[in-house]
């Protein structure tokens, strides 16, 4: 198989780098006030992009570069998840970046970045290209976090997060090439093959596996290598907090589905127990420590650590509908955590504020919102009605379904302990007395810049978070088309074992 | 068609209605009304066209939810036990939503949340397939706490506080963590039927799964977790505690509603997930239930003899009555079980009318303190003659609906478990004690001077009293065709006594 043997089929990936660029390059060209259409014209991009992907990779099912890369209905799925997740990303970057970043252009290119890197993510068949676009991705976040540059918050969480994310990288490579040393494979099939033929796991290629988990553990945030997670997201410009909390997490995801399916899953019985305390740990720490959160970025940051707790609960318990049940819970969590960052967000652009106390009375002064949060939240939850509770339960059934009761009851009993933190986000924002109202128009100093605050949320957030809305709900009360679309992802998986 | 309007009606109603103009109050309050009238011709009807020499589940319709291997399916199905309780919903729900006529503060928001509740009761009543059952369990909790936290107030009682946060907050992590026990199980039920080849969430299906095939003393041990989990939301001791104090809590709308319906989900769900799904770890376990349902009627009625405040005293009597649903359950005798029914929509009448005289009595003189509350019948006649006949009917008076349903469940008491039967004999007299004692005092005592000014509830509230007398009267006086439809549901239910044949 020659190399340039359907390249074709990697012109999504082409195409994706070359709008970064020309984002930009363009930057460069426009004028001041007009460099919000940078962001237009990436949505554009990211939509084009979105459609071409489907006509071109609908039904494929091929090995690329021996092995190197999937372009298969997993990673279609995945590609086609975060190219709509950038788009809402930015839909509901565009009133804060205005109003509160000096160099426009480049967040959205980073931000294009980004998903050029979990779209590889997602489709790598071998270690060193998914570590190679794990770190396209790293970099890119590294970036968006300290985009804040006044703010002494973000240039520390951009520290802190390049700085922990360094380390784990070191980790996760150092693992990879010790899981090398002793397979002399990196394809996620040979090492699948070599675990199926090798009687038991050597000491030398556990202290790999063990370092890669500890690697992947950092970047997706299980405890306990979740420490850097509350300040980076407490620090990042919102919208990049919500980016982190969604799209890092899914993207990482989809590689560790990935990973274990494809490569581990012959060893099953070995490192299940493994990740199951793993899952009971990022559950439970994340889940409690969100209780006694006052700010509401911190309070969705360990929220997010309780919902990794609960994807890894999938993962220990990989098996055809496990691998469904993550996948759905992943694109319920999206809806449902989008919904709530974008009222977060349309809230911080009106006050400038973000403790859970300053909530109080939104239900009052704005409705839509804190119906919408609240919406969000009781998915996040797991209440019906909302994506949480079909997500949630598909996924934890799939886990008892494999003998692993425990772990799903632990899971569903975590679900009540996040009950109680995000019932007094709710009732902040229903129950306690409105504060007295603030002018119309407020003009505040925030590191030197001044921004403009509004009052009224803004058109273009409130469509954004109408569709998050939507879409949780939808998934909550219909989600059968999504299932069909990761019966098929599953099936191209082809869980080993 | 028919059962899923039950849960459409009020569902996309509430929809729309959340599209009206927040200040246009009136509307709001006939729209709310008008699809509560929707729905109560629905339930009379449905309940009436109920075939019950037939028995079975009627009505029946499916649709496709999640494929193989989940195997979930939208179905749903109308049986003898759940017959009763969809014309329960439907009456109460009426009379609710009339009784809201007063709510001043964000009508629509209550309104809207008022009727998502009742979508979820009646989804859960009608529901033939597991996962369905438990996703409107959930539904109908979920708006509880909104429902009390907003609209529901705080109460001093001098040596204690009780805020409206704490008894929404309370209320609704106590549910919770009753759907949590319930969840483990349900996916353990499917874990089990997984194993036996047959993935599958419908009743029907499930009731013919051998669990205990999955390993040994499945039932036994699941059982307890429908039955604690279910049993928090029927009010069981020792998890009781929640009820009280989400009355005092509750707006007088939701009151009843949460007396009157949501209580009942929690039995219903004992009997429709533990009875019939799992017979033989019901068999180990009923004794436990019996037991604790004395406890239940004797604490209960106990605690509300001791009562000051008013809700409190018609919210431990709740506890109290629900025991007697939860002996009549455990007895699982065919005259016992058809008791509890009975009892189950009984009560939710009774008590919603109570909540209702209650919430007239507060919106006028502002406290609810027995030691305060003097002669109110003097200035509030109707409210006193209604209150009599909710005190009446609570206390087992015959010709009453409290009567059938208590009398038959101690027959079936008698039957298997006497010692149980005698507290359950007791605990009715305790009521009738605390009952008349109240009416004495309250209503028809010498009159305080400073109640001199009250007025009688206005007529949409004794409009909503009296439709739910009027209930309590029939079935007291003609138990007859709720009886016949509520036997064709319990002889169904797996290892039932007292069948001939």
């Amino acid at each position: 198989m020659s190399l340039t043997s359907n390249l074709h089929l990697l012109l999504p990936e082409f195409l994706l780098a070359g709008l970064a660029f020309v984002i930009f390059s363009a930057d460069l060209l426009l004028a001041e006030g007009r460099k919000h259409w940078l962001a237009w014209i990436s949505v554009l991009g990211l939509i084009g992009l979105t459609v071409l992907s489907l006509l071109l990779l609908w039904d494929r099912d091929e090995l690329m570069y021996g092995g190197l890369f999937h372009v298969d209905a997993y990673s279609l799925f995945f590609k086609t998840f975060f190219m709509v997740l950038g788009i809402v990303v930015i839909l509901s970057s565009i009133d804060f970046v205005k109003a509160r970043f000096t160099s426009q252009g480049e967040y959205y290119a980073i931000i294009l970045m980004a998903i050029l890197a979990m779209n590889i993510m997602s489709a790598s068949g071998e270690l060193l290209t998914a570590y190679i676009a794990l770190e396209l991705m790293s970099f890119s976040f590294y970036i968006m976090v300290a985009y804040l540059r006044g703010n002494p918050l973000s240039n520390e969480a951009g520290i802190k997060y390049i700085l922990i994310g360094a380390f784990s990288s070191a980790f996760l490579l150092f693992g990879i090439s010790i899981v090398y040393t002793t397979t002399l494979e990196t394809r996620f099939v040979d090492i699948a093959g070599f675990l199926a033929n090798a009687n038991d796991i050597s000491p030398a290629l556990w202290v790999g596996l063990g370092m890669m988990l500890v690697g992947l553990g950092f970047k997706m945030a299980a405890v306990p290598f979740h420490m850097w997670a509350p300040d980076v997201y407490q620090g990042a410009p919102l919208p990049i907090t919500a980016y982190l909390a969604v799209g890092s997490k899914a993207a990482a995801f989809a590689l560790v589905l990935r990973m274990f399916s494809e490569a581990f899953a012959p060893a099953i019985d070995d490192w299940r127990i493994l990740i199951a305390v793993l899952a009971v740990a990022t559950m439970s720490v994340g889940n409690l420590a969100a209780m006694v959160q006052h700010n509401v970025k911190r309070l969705l940051a360990y929220s997010s650590i309780g919902q990794v707790g609960y994807l890894l609960v999938g993962i220990a318990a990989l098996s055809h509908l496990a691998s469904n049940g993550i996948m759905l819970h992943i694109v319920g969590y999206a809806f449902t955590s989008m919904a709530v960052f974008v009222g977060v967000i349309t809230f911080f652009n009106m006050t400038g504020k973000e403790e859970i106390k300053d909530m109080a009375g939104l239900a009052d002064s704005h409705p839509f919102l804190a119906a919408s949060i609240a919406i969000g939240l009781f998915s996040l939850a797991g209440l019906p009605f909302f994506a949480g509770f079909a997500t949630k339960f598909y996924l934890f059934n799939a886990a008892a379904n494999e003998d692993m009761l425990w772990l799903a009851g632990i899971a569903v009993l975590n679900s009540l302990f996040s009950l109680y933190y995000y019932l007094n986000v709710i009732r902040q924002m229903y129950i306690e007395p409105k504060p007295e109202p603030a002018d119309e128009e407020q003009v505040i100093e925030e590191e030197g810049r001044v921004v403009t605050l509004s009052q009224r949320p803004s058109l273009l957030l409130t469509g954004v978070l109408a569709a998050m809305v939507l879409g949780t709900i939808f998934v909550g009360v219909f989600p059968f088309p999504i299932v069909e679309a990761i019966e098929a992802a599953t099936t191209a998986l082809a869980i080993v074992g | 068609m028919a059962l899923f309007a039950t849960i459409l009606i009020p569902l996309l109603g509430g929809i729309l209605l959340a599209f009206f103009p927040a200040h246009r109050g009136r509307e709001i309050k006939v729209f709310a009304i008008l699809l509560s009238v929707a729905t109560l011709f629905l339930s009379i009807v449905l309940f009436a066209a109920y075939d019950y020499s037939a028995g079975g589940f009627q009505f029946t319709q499916s649709f496709k939810w999640l494929d193989h291997p989940m195997n979930i399916s939208f179905s749903l199905g109308m049986d003898g036990i759940s017959a009763p309780m969809v014309l329960l919903t439907g009456i109460v729900m009426f009379a609710a939503t009339l009784i809201a006529w007063n709510i001043e503060h964000r009508p629509k928001d209550f309104l809207v949340l008022l009727l998502m509740l009742v979508a979820g009761v009646y989804g859960t009543f009608v529901s033939m397939d597991l996962f369905f059952l438990f996703f409107f369990y959930e539904l109908a909790v979920l708006p509880m706490f909104l429902l009390i936290g907003v609209w529901g107030s705080s109460s001093d009682f001098g040596t204690f506080f009780r805020s409206k946060e704490y008894g929404a907050m309370k209320l609704t992590l106590y549910l919770v963590a009753g759907s949590v026990l319930v969840w483990v199980a349900i996916m353990a039920m499917f874990w089990a039927s997984y194993q036996a080849g047959t993935p599958t969430f419908s009743l029907e299906e499930l009731g013919n799964v051998e669990f205990n095939d999955s390993f040994k003393h499945f039932q036994n041990l699941f059982f307890p977790l429908v039955m604690v989990g279910f049993g928090v939301l029927a009010g069981l001791w020792p998890f009781h505690t929640w009820s009280p104090d989400g009355h005092v809590a509750a707006p007088t709308s939701v009151s009843m509603l949460h007396a009157g319906v949501l209580m009942k989900l929690g039995a219903y769900g004992i009997i429709r997930v533990g009875l019939e799904l799992m017979p033989e770890g019901a068999e180990t376990w009923l004794p436990v239930l019996v037991g604790l349902g004395a406890v239940n009627v004797f604490y209960g009625a106990v605690s509300a003899m001791s009562q000051t405040d008013l809700k409190y005293v018609v919210g431990y009597s709740s506890v109290s009555h629900m025991g007697y649903v939860l002996i009549g359950i455990a007895t699982l005798d065919r005259l016992g079980m058809g008791g509890a029914v009975l009892q189950m929509f009984s009560h939710g009448i009774m008590t919603a009318l109570f909540f209702a005289l209650v919430g007239a009595i507060y919106d006028r003189a502002h406290v609810r303190d027995v030691g305060v509350l003097e002669g109110l019948a003097k200035r509030m006649p109707m409210t006193a003659a209604f209150f009599a006949v909710a005190g009446l009917a609570s206390l087992g008076l015959p010709g009453l609906s409290g009567f059938v349903a208590e009398f038959l469940v101690f027959v079936g008491a008698f039957k298997t478990y006497l010692p149980v039967a005698v507290i359950g004999v007791i605990g009715a007299a305790i009521t009738a004690v605390y009952i008349l004692r109240l009416l004495a005092k309250v209503f028809f005592g010498p009159i305080r001077p400073e109640w001199e000014h009250l007025t009688d509830a206005s007529r949409v509230e004794l409009g909503a009293a009296a439709l739910l007398a009027f209930v309590l009267l029939f079935v007291g006086v003609w138990p007859l065709p709720l009886m016949d439809v509520i036997n064709a549901g319990v002889i169904e239910i797996p290892g039932i006594l007292g069948v001939s044949g």
